[in-house]
């Protein structure tokens, strides 16, 4: 009640800027219908048949594959080092610690040309050959960030006195960590698990510096809509894609909030 | 500073429970095993990585065999520095990162306020929810979006011209990218911004009323303060990802950034050496940014 005309521009605003978030995504939504290949506004005619194309196409499916096992990987590369992390991280001061809170934020805070073009010098150099596994290790790089920040935020919000509740009750450090501290974070490893798969699925500016003849699905959009007859099977593989990922971001903020509604009300 | 207690002391052994045990009485043992393999890889893999860039730019491409020799010397810098272009790429690429930072921090600021503070707990998951879908769908496709909606016929000029106003032709233009970067970076600025306003007590701002603080004083000297963490930490995603980004100039517009000149001499010029020079001054322009960033202690809230 503080701010009540505060409050009705703040939410035209919002109205505003969600507006904004989604029109682009309509404009593809409807453009995967369209019946012509000449992109004018608006679409005059619809139809369904650049969704049967796009699935028929071996290349499209080749990348889909691809992307997912480079994504499958990543993450699970990124959940293993980020929560190592965070778990450090959060439990223990040590000399340098900044520093190395640094070095993690860098690959993503640092341009990511500059992270391509980094892995790339280094392999270069070194002679590596390309491949999935070169894609993979790049992106789990930067996706490593994404699980720690989610892991060490919901460390900060659990409470620490569960854990010496545990401890006190005789529990080791094992079966604090299985039973007390595993289920207050599971959601917050879930949820960048998703976030990291995610970045990977959607990444091709590093991955264009790490790859050879491989094509991801990014890549093969990429080609795709750089050339016009191309485009509308483009955009139909990307609403494809938007629609896929409706579901896990879903289910990943379902389990957020279960979370939030099992939190220990005396959380800083 | 470990927060558990010392060892219960119980009689129970086992492989887990001694190693339990040692473990908490070593901490530096437990550290060196959880620290140690993240650490591992982003030293190794990362910083090295960055280290061979560094030395990459140092070297240069023997025209005869257009082979790298690794002939130390400042023959890429010098051309960076001298030439009139990759100067004003530099500049182009710097001025519209800053200028997309600001524009997304306007937009996310009362999207993120409202989620925070006003909204209803279902509409707050529900926002949420809908600032993260969009970071799902292919980027690609996102920067594509505004190729449709800005060529002349598209969205947005008929939009123009049903409001009365006259065709407004920016299609390839840097209005253009700049548009479209700050419609592509704003979930990255609206979830940092989301939690700093989050994280501020309610008590903060029932006390400055009472104290007489009327809307804008409270936002200007309790809000404010406290959101400048997280609008910092989503100002470094917009400046960051703007500056490392060079696929949409390509399908979008027809301006080039410091990553086209970068990708292209990777790729068509085969000047790795060159490329890897180039690649340092988003790194240094990056860096002053974090290490103003740091100094507002904006890595708490990333």
């Amino acid at each position: 009640m503080r701010y009540r005309g505060g409050a009705i521009a703040i939410r035209l605003a919002s109205g505003f800027v969600l507006a904004f978030l989604y029109i682009p995504l309509a404009v593809v939504f409807l453009y995967a219908f369209n019946g012509s290949v000449a992109q004018g506004w608006p679409p005059k005619d619809f139809t369904t048949k650049w969704f049967s194309l796009a699935w028929s196409d071996p290349t499209m499916r080749e990348a889909l594959a691809n992307s997912v096992k480079i994504g499958l990987a990543a993450s699970f590369v990124a959940v293993v080092l980020g929560s190592l992390a965070a778990f450090a991280m959060h439990r223990f001061r040590f000399f340098g610690r900044e520093t190395v809170s640094f070095a993690l934020v860098l690959p993503i805070a640092l341009p990511g040309i500059v992270t391509g073009m980094a892995l790339r010098s280094a392999m270069s150099t070194t002679g590596v050959t390309f491949s999935i596994w070169t894609i993979m290790i790049g992106h789990a790089t930067f996706c490593v960030v994404v699980v720690f920040n989610n892991v060490i935020a919901r460390l900060r919000r659990t409470s620490g006195s569960i854990v010496e509740a545990s401890m006190d009750l005789g529990a080791d450090g094992w079966q604090t960590f299985r039973f007390v501290t595993l289920p207050s974070i599971s959601t917050a490893l879930v949820a960048g698990a998703l976030l990291a798969f995610a970045l990977s699925f959607d990444e091709i500016i590093v991955t264009n510096f790490l790859s050879g003849a491989e094509t991801t699905l990014p890549k093969w959009i990429f080609n795709a809509i750089r050339l016009p007859h191309n485009r509308p099977v483009a955009n139909a593989v990307a609403l494809i894609v938007i629609l896929l990922s409706v579901i896990p971001v879903y289910l990943a903020q379902r389990l957020a909030n279960q979370g939030e509604v099992d939190r220990t009300p005396t959380v800083r | 500073m470990s927060q558990e207690t010392i060892g219960s002391g119980s009689s129970r052994t086992g492989l887990t429970r001694r190693a339990s045990g040692y473990l908490n009485v070593h901490p530096k043992v437990r550290l060196a095993l959880t620290l140690g393999i993240p650490l591992l890889w982003i030293g190794v893999i990362y910083l090295g990585s960055l280290g061979l860039l560094f030395v990459n730019g140092f070297w240069r491409v023997d025209v005869l065999t257009s082979r790298i020799t690794h002939d130390w010397g400042l023959q890429n810098f010098h051309t960076l520095w001298t030439s009139k272009v990759y100067r004003t790429v530099t500049i182009r690429t710097a001025g519209l990162a800053t200028a997309v930072a600001i524009t997304d921090v306007l937009l996310a600021f009362p999207l993120a306020y409202y989620a925070a503070r006003i909204a209803r707990p279902k509409v707050r998951a529900a926002i949420l929810v809908a600032v993260v879908l969009p970071l799902w769908s292919s980027y690609l496709v996102k920067s594509y979006a505004w190729v449709t909606m800005t060529s002349p016929n598209g969205l947005i000029d008929s939009l123009s011209r049903a409001l009365g106003f006259p065709s407004l032709h920016i299609g390839t233009t840097q209005w253009a990218m700049w548009l479209a970067y700050a419609y592509l970076w704003l979930p990255f600025v609206v979830l940092p911004v989301y939690a700093a306003l989050e994280r501020i007590p309610e008590s903060y701002l029932e006390a400055s009323s009472d104290l007489g603080g009327r809307s804008w004083m409270t936002f200007r000297r309790v809000v404010w303060p406290m959101a400048i963490p997280g609008v910092v930490a989503g100002s470094i995603f917009a400046f960051s990802l703007t500056l490392g980004d060079y696929i949409l100039p390509i399908i979008l517009g027809n301006t080039k950034l410091i990553g086209n000149v970068i990708y292209d001499n990777v790729g068509v010029a085969n000047n790795l050496p060159l490329a890897a020079a180039f690649a340092l001054v988003p790194v240094a322009v990056i860096g002053v940014y974090l290490f103003l960033a740091r100094r507002l202690g904006a890595f708490e809230a990333l």
